[in-house]
């Protein structure tokens, strides 16, 4: 039995790792079918930019002639969009069954090993986006999202594979449920407010550029985006999300160091990082209130903060010791 | 005559005195955000105060933070006294010139160095500074009621007009009971026959903000009390041996600078029994499975002892203090006999572990031992097996094959010299070994039951077995629900502060040739809001049509 759903696990695994890859490749089409196109039509802009919202700096300023953009291209565009948005749905219900398989056939939670870390992420990240689609019309986050998806699930099957085995003794507690859900979870959210940001200053450095040159084209995918104050708000939202469940999954963490270990806070590598993480975050929310740091500037904090949770899981996990040394590498 | 604003001018600085609205206010303290700039002429109370300011300012909250971002990073990739005292002497064993400076720079002890206290220290008091004027404001406007429009609303960008046959009073009636309905404070104003009704909600953003605030501070504070009165210290126990809570028997005690060490429990227990588990099997092969100490307990001197079954995430705990298992290994058991037949020693000698396999690397000191002193040194396999070249390893860490492999020494073990020795090390400057006919030293290759005769007449080493040895860490740290508390009280304010919108609505309707002109507009106090699609809706459901000629950007 075990057996057998392992191997479904793994196959489920490789089928979604391929499904994410189809869905990058509609995804790149989306953008490449995009490239002629203009800003004035702007199809996808959802009510979150607001009727009444100052808009892109392309409205209202004259339009140069653009080399005739067919409008099959845009219905392309638009298709190629929606093909990659199915995938990813279908990729997500793969990426779960093969999670779901990992833990049926280990009989426990899949969360003993980097590479059930990783299925397990990716499949948080997955839900938050596809959450958002629906919440906020954020498809034009697809490219980024497939792209990391694929990234993570191929190393994941190809380089940090691990069989199924027992999880080791210190692992055996109802806290692993509470702390490694909220970390995952918040880590899933982070990924995808981190992909927003990314997404928010490529989007703000080409209006940057229209507004000193209002004569340059506006043509591309990401002229068809929401504005990036637009793009912004919605990455403020996801990391205000994250971040108060990364503060209760580090507080979670510290309960269970605190009955595991005796001490709730021992400064152990993975703490420490856990920590650097929950203050670049902080840092993150006050620079957006801080003259000089708004925009841009608070965007590459959010990085940073992204960059560092990255480290804790991939830096510390390979090459750390200390407490928390459950990658099974 | 319209009624005085009961707000001071800067309070709410709208499109009457700039052209675009006021930016949202996040976080914490907006007023001295720009308050960067040169110090003023040098009058010490003035020099004081603006000091005073860019310390509090979130400028410089935003560079402390990042500074103890940067500050936390060494203690993560150099070994830390406090976390694993014997990584940071395997470190400066293999970096003896990089080590004195570490040393003197605390890069050794990075979370309790002057300098990364300095940056936490200044950020507390950063964070005092914020609070502190922001408390005050809030108390003084909890009550205070939403600000009148300002003159220009077509100036917001979240603003919508259009005209009606209502009459204005009938119109602004029932704008208001709609916003009140919504939960908003608000307050009618007549003013130059115009009237404007205010709305606002979201007072408990500001309350979460300095809730959230408040907490970090309760979380260092309970952080300190326990740092300052707990202690952390751990144990080897042999099973079969007991343990009594006083300074002697701990092999490591880290106390706090306030603790008293009269203050240990006086509990005392015996390990009676040890059991571990393997995979032996199929993929993960040498993960262990399980472990269990079965304990017995007296919580004070001449106390009933009762059994406890400890094993990790299942601590003991005594009178506030924690005992956790954290670690085991092996402990062969040798009888020594000197060269006079006599035993000059016999009894289990713990091993510690040093790999996945538990080979584990032990020292016997024989210090009764005649007509000279006798050393041991050498490696526990629990599997023993060996490699092609001929060397000892384990190769499972059960005890399924045991093999002691040592190597001889005799001379003077120094433990008479009134320094201190650790047990775990040999210290060879006055011992020599015994050698085989090459001048190598003679290895003893020994199994259970079995005995060596060290050459020359020496005397006897019998390994008679071996018992396992739990590593015990014990622990109190005073104080930790304050901590706990903190964090709770800070998510909750972080809800608060990340979720409340804090946003004044105005609609203003005047009787303009005959019909009547309503304007709405909205201002949100937070980024993160559509305030333009709340003003949408809003005209909607005032009764804004289509056909209307109605305009709205």
């Amino acid at each position: 039995m075990t057996e057998t759903l392992a191997q479904i696990s793994n196959n489920a695994l490789y089928s979604a790792t391929v499904v994410y890859a189809l869905a990058m490749v509609a995804h790149i089409v989306e953008w490449a079918m995009a490239r002629d196109l203009t800003a004035e039509a702007v199809p996808r802009v959802h009510a979150l930019v607001g009727a009444g919202a100052p808009d892109s700096p392309a409205s209202g300023q004259p339009v140069p002639p653009a080399p005739v953009p067919s409008v099959d291209d845009e219905e392309r565009s638009d298709r190629f969009g929606r093909i990659g948005l199915s995938l990813t749905v279908l990729g997500v219900l793969l990426l779960a069954v093969g999670v779901v398989a990992r833990g049926l056939a280990a009989h426990r939670v899949p969360w003993g090993s980097m590479y059930e870390f990783s299925i397990t992420g990716s499949l948080t990240v997955s839900v938050a986006y596809l959450f958002l689609v629906r919440r906020y019309s954020v498809r034009w986050l697809g490219l980024l999202v497939t792209g990391f998806l694929v990234t993570v699930l191929g190393l994941a099957v190809i380089v940090l594979y691990r069989p199924v085995a027992p999880l080791v003794p210190a692992l055996h507690s109802y806290w692993l449920l509470i702390h490694v859900s909220a970390a995952a979870t918040a880590g899933g959210a982070y990924t995808v407010g981190a992909l927003a940001s990314v997404l928010y200053l490529l989007r703000n450095r080409l209006e940057e550029k229209a507004l000193a040159d209002p004569s340059a084209p506006r043509r591309g995918f990401l002229w068809r985006t929401p504005t990036a104050e637009a793009i912004d708000r919605v990455a403020y939202r996801i990391h205000a999300f994250a971040f108060p469940l990364w503060t209760f999954a580090v507080m979670a963490g510290a309960i269970w160091a605190q009955y595991a270990w005796g001490r709730y806070w021992g400064w152990d590598p993975k703490e420490v990082w856990a920590f650097i993480t929950w203050v670049v975050y902080a840092a993150y929310l006050h620079a957006r209130a801080t003259a000089g740091w708004k925009g841009s500037a608070a965007a590459y904090v959010a990085l940073l903060g992204f960059a560092t949770f990255i480290f804790n899981f991939v830096g510390i996990n390979l090459y750390g010791s200390g407490l928390h040394s459950y990658s099974g590498m | 005559m319209c009624p005085p604003s009961s707000r001071r001018p800067h309070d709410y600085a709208g499109p009457v005195d700039q052209l675009e609205p006021p930016e949202p206010v996040d976080v914490l303290d907006e007023s001295t955000a720009q308050s960067s700039g040169r110090p003023p002429a040098l009058r010490p109370l003035e020099l004081v105060r603006w000091t005073w300011r860019q310390l509090t300012s979130m400028r410089t909250a935003l560079i402390l933070l990042f500074l103890l971002a940067v500050a936390s990073i060494p203690g993560s990739l150099i070994p830390q006294q406090r976390v694993d005292p014997s990584a940071v002497i395997a470190f400066k064993t293999s970096h003896p010139a990089l080590a004195p400076i570490f040393d003197r720079v605390g890069m050794f002890t990075v979370y309790s160095s002057v300098w990364f206290s300095a940056v936490y220290l200044l950020l507390m008091v950063s964070l005092v500074g914020c609070i502190v004027p922001r408390a005050r404001v809030y108390a003084k406007n909890v009550g205070a009621r939403p600000p009148r429009a300002p003159r220009n609303l077509s100036r917001f960008p979240a603003y919508a007009t259009w005209r009606s046959d209502e009459p204005p009073a009938v119109a602004a009636e029932r704008a208001r009971r709609l916003l009140e309905g919504e939960r908003r404070r608000v307050e009618t104003y007549a003013c130059d026959g115009d009237v404007v009704v205010s709305a606002e909600k979201g007072y408990l953003r500001e309350a979460g903000n300095l809730l959230f605030h408040v907490a970090v501070l309760v979380v260092l504070v309970g952080v300190a009390i326990t740092g300052l009165y707990g202690f952390k210290g751990s144990a080897a126990v042999v099973t079969g041996t007991g343990f009594s809570n006083t300074l002697t028997q701990y092999d490591d005690f880290t106390p706090g600078s306030k603790f008293d060490a009269a203050n240990l429990a006086p509990f005392s227990f015996t390990v009676d029994d040890f059991s571990v588990s393997w995979q032996r099997s199929g993929s993960g092969i040498g993960t262990p499975l399980s472990f269990d100490a079965h304990v017995s307990v007296s919580a004070h001197p001449g106390a009933t002892p009762y059994p406890y079954d400890l094993s990790v995430n299942h601590p003991l705990v005594v009178d506030g203090t924690s005992v956790f298992l954290v670690g085991h290994g092996y402990a062969p058991i040798v009888t020594v006999r000197d060269g006079k037949g006599d035993v000059a020693f016999s009894g289990p000698v713990v091993f510690l572990p040093q790999d996945n396999s538990f080979t584990s690397f032990g020292v016997i000191k024989v210090p009764d031992a005649a007509p000279t002193q006798l050393g041991f040194e050498g490696y526990f396999f629990p599997t023993g097996a060996l490699t092609d070249s001929g060397q000892p390893y384990s190769a499972f860490p059960d005890a399924d094959n045991p093999v002691l492999s040592l190597v001889a020494y005799s001379g003077n073990l120094g433990v008479d010299s009134g320094l201190p020795q650790s047990v775990y090390v040999l210290d060879k400057t006055g011992l020599k070994p015994y050698t085989m006919d090459n001048g190598a030293p003679q290895p003893l290759l020994l199994r259970p039951g079995k005995t060596a005769k060290l050459p020359g007449g020496g005397g006897t080493i019998s390994f008679d077995g071996y018992q396992r040895w739990v590593k015990l860490q014990i622990s109190r740290s005073p104080g930790k629900i304050v901590p706990l508390l903190g964090v709770l009280g800070a998510i909750v304010g972080l809800l608060g502060s990340l979720f409340v919108r804090p946003r004044r609505t105005w609609v203003r309707v005047r009787q303009e040739s005959g019909r009547t002109v309503w304007e709405v507009a909205a201002l949100d106090r937070a980024s993160g809001g559509d305030p333009a699609a709340h003003v949408e809706q809003l005209a909607t459901r005032l009764g804004r049509s289509g056909e209307d000629e109605s305009e709205h950007r």
